[in-house]
């Protein structure tokens, strides 16, 4: 099989999982919407949009590292990593299925998300819609490359966000001052590194 | 033993370094005596950003060779570089409340950086100590250690658009902007604090190495 068709077929088994079991995609709606719901009676009265946009931005890091958390899930309890090395694919392919299944979640959920922030704060111009997607692809590129760090781990739920936070902050000033070159810069860096490194993350010996 | 001529040098170099600092370096006109944290505050910043570049380093050459050893070293490396990068806070911190009279301060461009660097570098610890010693972990850790030395430029470009430039600016491109008895001072100080590090990281090294061979010679009588 070429590397296309075992990508397809990686992340056509995750869409397809996510489907039947619904386990995710519910859980990261609900919370992005409550997490909306508190920085509404966070926030002062009176507080200017540059302030929401803010919060919209770490609503949307923390509903992403729900998902990440999750992405593992299945490999780590049914014991699949180990049927996925050993299959021909290129371990590359792995790593590039679950981050397209990562980013499909993550767009799903921002599609819940940015009507609901735009109706319940201000509402939300092209740039940072181009910010969001450019911020996702970021987002689940490096978030993939860490959870599967992560579940190999003892300490699991709990090690993914202290891995993920600090190298997200550079994703949250790119979304929130709106820089699309920025975040396009990030995206080509992490995204080449984590394709790169997934191999040495995941194969045994 | 290469171990003791470093220690040697680095104390010779400390007590030079100390001495220029508190006895030769000319007092700032402007700051003043606190101006003199300065001798201490870049050259551990800079010895800092070594120590982490010499654990990817580490890391890279483990992952290339697979040899233990490049493991424990780009540990050992990391693990000193979050020694002086708690340091280099907490003396930015000490010189920020001397001159502007504030404990911490956002618009300071490398204090936030090493924030965003201890950060990551502590979690490298948590997935360090959460996953079980072998190859898995040494490779894990690597590929960490690599993601940290291309987080440094990207973090320091995501403060620097971040936030107003406030910091003073000492090297620009047209060279230091010091007195040759400055820069003669910062250059001693830096290499007292690169030949300190290269003790400390000895030391360790030679500490876990002598732990693991104990482990090894236990294992082999269990």
């Amino acid at each position: 099989m070429s590397y296309a068709a075992d990508v397809a077929a990686l992340t056509r088994k995750d869409l397809l999982l996510e489907l039947r079991a619904k386990e995710t995609l519910p859980a990261m709606l609900l919370f992005v919407l409550s997490a909306l719901t508190i920085f509404h009676f966070a926030l002062p009265h009176g507080t200017d949009d540059k302030a929401s946009l803010g919060l919209l931005w770490s609503a949307l890091i923390f509903t992403a590292l729900l998902g990440l958390t999750r992405a593992f899930v299945a490999e780590r309890e049914q014991g699949m990593f180990d049927a996925l090395i050993l299959t021909p694919a290129d371990r590359s392919a792995i790593w590039l299925a679950k981050a397209l299944s990562v980013l499909a979640f993550l767009v799903a959920a921002e599609l819940v998300a940015l009507p609901a922030f735009a109706a319940f704060f201000s509402g939300i111009d092209g740039r940072t819609v181009a910010a969001v997607a450019l911020a996702d692809i970021g987002i689940a590129t490096v978030g993939t490359l860490f959870g599967a760090m992560a579940v190999a781990g003892r300490a699991r739920e709990l090690l993914l966000p202290l891995l993920f936070l600090p190298t997200a902050i550079p994703i949250v000033v790119g979304g929130v001052g709106g820089y699309l070159w920025f975040l396009a810069l990030y995206d080509a860096i992490f995204a080449v590194l984590s394709w790169a490194a997934f191999e040495y993350v995941v194969s045994e010996v | 033993m290469r171990l003791p001529a470093l220690a040697a040098i680095t104390t010779g170099l400390m007590g030079a370094a100390l001495a220029l600092i508190f006895f030769y370096a000319p007092t700032d006109a402007d700051q003043g005596f606190s101006q003199r944290i300065f001798y201490f505050h870049v050259p551990i910043a800079l010895t800092s950003y070594a120590c982490f570049g010499w654990g990817a380093w580490k890391a890279l050459r483990y992952l290339r060779t697979r040899d233990e050893r490049a493991d424990l070293e780009s540990y050992v490396a990391i693990h000193q570089g979050v020694i002086f990068g708690a340091l280099t806070l907490i003396t930015g911190s000490i010189w920020a409340k001397a001159s502007w009279g504030v404990w911490w301060s956002w618009s300071e461009n490398q204090l936030v950086l090493f924030l965003v660097l201890f950060l990551f570098y502590c979690a490298y610890f948590m997935l360090r100590f959460s996953v079980d010693a072998g190859p898995a972990r040494a490779r894990m850790s690597a590929v960490y250690a690599l993601f940290g030395v291309v987080l440094i430029p990207v973090s320091f470009l995501a403060i620097r658009l971040s936030q107003k430039f406030i910091h003073p600016v000492v090297f620009n491109s047209h060279g230091p902007q010091m007195a040759h008895s400055q820069t003669f001072t910062f250059c001693v100080a830096l290499a007292a604090m690169l030949a300190l590090f290269a003790t400390l990281y000895q030391v360790e090294l030679a500490g876990k190495r002598i732990d693991s061979h104990l482990r090894e010679l236990r294992e082999l009588l269990a």
